[in-house]
């Protein structure tokens, strides 16, 4: 990286560095108040998200987050069209996370989300310092992949994590605090459901629903605790399944780590997040008896957009038509499910269908125009 | 590369392929495919999409039906009108047997998904009309709004219809705020019609319902014989046919004394799913169902009469001094003269899908109907048969929608251009 162009350095996203779970807060401590270099230090909390500062100069920020709220927390910087640049999951309530990423000049958004739901708080953020070429078309859909990478890769240690407290909480009979736990948890999963379904048999292992098993396989995974956890309001007999899953998932997720993904792969991807929402969750079928239905939507669409947003550079290029009406139909589709969230969650789907209907209509609305990104992306 | 001349399904329309590809993009590239007003005489060939008035309503009645209602799903008066036009674009290409966009079904880049959904690819035209109608939701919602800013041009003609005896209307059967009625003698080429439509739409308008018709009960022309209804009887005897200019002119096409000015040369369907209690019918002695509508069920002559298209004698009386077609039989209850005059194009369908759960068939007549003044003809009328034909006890009205079809689309313009100049 010896120059780094808007264009480029837009598309890759430029996550540097993933700090470690502990947080190192000390190793980098809150610049001043005047200071214009150094780490940006940023207080969250449930209702705040206040930055040292907001204006950084291009190249690599720092950005250490304290989280003083009550609630699991995460921090985004995004460019245009809610376009992540660099993003910490997962920060627990005192913990302290940094984030290095690298900007190149022009506007963004600094966003805390208490819950890790909704909008999230928002501030703008100014990147200064010496303006920067366009990189050509090829670069672009390469930085595109990398960045999705980089995405794929947060979500699979969060994935880990979440699970591996989901589990503990199966493991010790604790029924509400699994509940609680599942649809985080399954959060990080259907993000990025696409890559781990390209790693074979995982996928029903983990995710498989009591209707797709194949006669003489056994039942595992998330929905057979799911069916425990709501059915017979119990654990018993779900360790094995609990120890299994976490198996499971600790592979897909050193898989996901260092998947390959081509342009194509993250279009397609894309537009396989809507299917599977418009085919199963739409429906109520995926977590039928939880009804976290929602939860599991919202992912899906969040993982799509993720997808989207690392071509954007590259489509912006090809169709910027089309990226209009992607920015439009993605907020329909959250607006749309702001109607069924309580607290940092959903309540449970039991939609009428009228209310499937107009959740369908959305869905629709927003896929018809994802399934035309690959073409887009293929065109020489 | 925005010209959409279209793929030709067959590769057969060489010369009017070779017409097209000199057209300019969009919508009004097609019109020199085939001649003005053309009526297909075979079932294969193309029927002109454009013209005076719109296809699919004096055309032949092709044998089957795609018929779907739309709900707007956006608020945006420029959207509705992108899709008019996109729409519009399509169907003259379906219509003249062409795949849909640029590139049509299997000739766009490998990693796109098709423009064309392509289960017509290979089939002919098969006479496909579609016809558009717009219903009174369109010009102002549930909620008062107008929201496309059409409020003012609402037809006086396009009212809200009212309740007549024993309708047991299914609201999700019922309305919408865009009708399109896909008629070919291919059902493949009318659900792919509807299909590509409906994908189209997809942001803008969301499918309220779709049903499909698997045999005319209609005839609009009368070089067609008269097809049988699920009742087993000849059904349309006395229909307003294409060759019966003037009346058509009083009966079925708006006006320019009418008004609105957008609605000259177009016409109002009526659409009504009428679920038929057939197997009760069936059990029903060949006399009974012969007296209940007025014909022979043979011959489709009227009682008292050896042929079909025998005048009806309502004063005739049988041996016991009782009318030879009663009172409250249904061609008597339907006929123009007992509904002053009033006439209806009728382009029905009959239905079966698949059955009830309970072992009956899910079978009926969706029935549609142009005229030029429902206020006139359609309500009168079925409020006299609600309320009199002894055809009620084995029908029972469960769908219902009225749409305000404009006139034709000249080449060039689009489906509801002038509503929205």
């Amino acid at each position: 990286m010896i120059t780094i162009t808007a264009r480029r350095a837009t598309a890759a996203g430029a996550v540097l560095l993933l700090a470690g779970l502990t947080g190192c807060a000390d190793e980098a401590p809150a610049a001043a108040p005047g200071d214009t270099t150094g780490p940006v230090s940023v207080k969250a909390t449930d209702s705040e998200c206040s930055l040292s500062r907001t204006d950084v100069k291009s190249g690599t920020s720092t950005f250490s987050v304290a989280n003083g709220g009550s609630k699991v927390t995460e921090f985004y910087v995004y460019a245009e069209g809610d376009r992540v640049m660099g993003e910490v999951e997962n920060i627990g309530p005192g913990l302290k996370r940094d984030l290095i990423v690298e900007l190149p000049t022009g506007k963004y958004q600094a966003v805390c989300k208490p819950g890790m739901v909704g909008d999230g708080i928002r501030g703008d953020l100014t990147v200064t310092g010496d303006a920067a070429a366009q990189v050509d078309e090829d670069t672009a859909l390469k930085n595109a992949a990398e960045s999705y990478q980089r995405y794929v890769n947060s979500q699979a240690v969060a994935l880990e994590q979440k699970t591996t407290e989901f589990v503990t909480a199966v493991k010790a009979g604790d029924v509400a605090k699994s509940k609680e736990l599942f649809p985080v948890s399954r959060t990080y999963w259907e993000r990025i459901e696409p890559v781990a379904e390209s790693f074979g048999d995982l996928d029903p292992k983990i995710d498989a629903r009591i209707n797709d098993v194949e006669p003489g396989t056994e039942w595992t995974g998330y929905h057979r605790i799911e069916q425990a956890l709501w059915e017979k309001n119990s654990t018993a007999g779900m360790e094995k399944y609990a120890d299994q899953l976490l198996v499971d998932v600790k592979t897909v997720v050193a898989k996901a780590k260092v998947v390959k993904l081509n342009p194509l792969q993250l279009a397609n991807g894309a537009k396989e997040l809507l299917d599977e929402v418009a085919t199963g969750k739409v429906t109520g079928e995926e977590d039928r008896y939880s009804h976290t239905d929602l939860w599991d939507f919202q992912a899906n669409v969040q993982g799509s957009q993720a997808a989207i947003q690392a071509l954007r550079p590259a489509l912006q290029q090809r169709d910027a038509a089309l990226v209009t009406t992607l920015d439009t139909n993605f907020k329909a589709v959250f607006a749309a499910l702001d109607k069924y969230r309580v607290g940092d969650g959903f309540k449970p789907y039991t939609a009428t269908e009228a209310e499937k209907k107009q959740l369908g209509a959305v869905v629709d609305a927003l896929a018809e125009p994802v399934s035309k990104v690959a073409g887009v992306i293929a065109k020489k | 590369m925005t010209e959409r001349k279209g793929i030709s399904r067959r590769g057969l329309l060489g010369a009017a392929g070779a017409a097209v590809a000199t057209g300019v993009a969009g919508y009004g590239a097609h019109s020199a495919l085939a001649g003005e007003e053309s009526q297909a005489a075979d079932n294969t060939g193309p029927v002109e999409f454009h013209g005076k008035h719109q296809a699919g309503i004096v055309t032949p009645a092709q044998d089957r039906l795609h018929f779907a209602t739309f709900d707007v799903t956006t608020n945006k008066r420029d959207a509705v009108v992108s899709l008019l036009k996109e729409w519009t674009a399509a169907a003259a290409l379906m219509t003249a047997g062409r795949d849909i966009g640029q590139y049509g079904a299997v000739n766009g880049p490998a990693e796109a998904p098709p423009e064309d959904t392509g289960e017509a690819v290979g089939l002919p035209p098969a006479r496909l009309t579609l016809t558009i109608g717009f219903g009174p939701s369109f010009f102002i919602d549930a909620k008062g709004n107008d929201r496309f800013g059409i409020k003012a041009k609402r037809p006086a003609a396009l009212v809200d219809l009212p309740h007549f005896i024993g309708d047991n209307l299914d609201p999700n059967r019922s309305g919408g705020d865009i009708a399109i009625q896909a008629c070919s003698d291919d059902p493949q080429v009318a659900v792919h019609a509807i299909r590509n439509l409906a994908r189209i739409g997809f942001g803008t308008t969301s499918v309220r319902y779709s049903q499909l018709g698997f045999g005319r009960t209609s005839s609009t022309s009368r070089a067609q014989s008269t097809p049988r209804n699920l009742f087993g009887f000849k059904d349309g005897t006395n229909n307003l046919k294409l060759e019966d200019t003037d009346k058509l002119e009083q009966q079925l096409w708006v006006q320019p004394e009418d008004g609105p000015d957008w609605m000259v040369g177009g016409s109002y369907l009526v659409s009504r799913r009428i679920r038929m209690t057939i197997e009760t019918w069936d059990r029903t002695s060949l006399s009974e169902q012969e007296a209940i509508v007025g014909r022979g069920k043979g011959t489709g002559a009227p009682l008292g009469k050896a042929d079909e298209f025998d005048a009806i004698d309502f004063e005739a009386k049988n041996s016991e001094g009782e009318p030879k077609v009663a009172k409250e039989a249904h061609i008597r209850l339907a006929h123009p003269q007992f509904n002053n005059g009033a006439e209806l194009l009728r382009r029905g369908y009959n239905f079966v899908d698949g059955s009830d759960g309970l072992g009956r068939l899910d079978a009926g007549l969706f029935f549609l109907a142009y005229q030029r003044d429902p206020r006139k003809q359609f309500i009168p009328i079925q409020q006299q048969l609600a309320r009199s034909d002894v055809m009620n006890e084995y029908i029972r009205h469960v769908g219902s929608g009225i749409f305000a079809c404009p006139g034709g689309v000249p080449a060039g313009s689009f489906w509801g251009e002038k509503l929205f100049a």
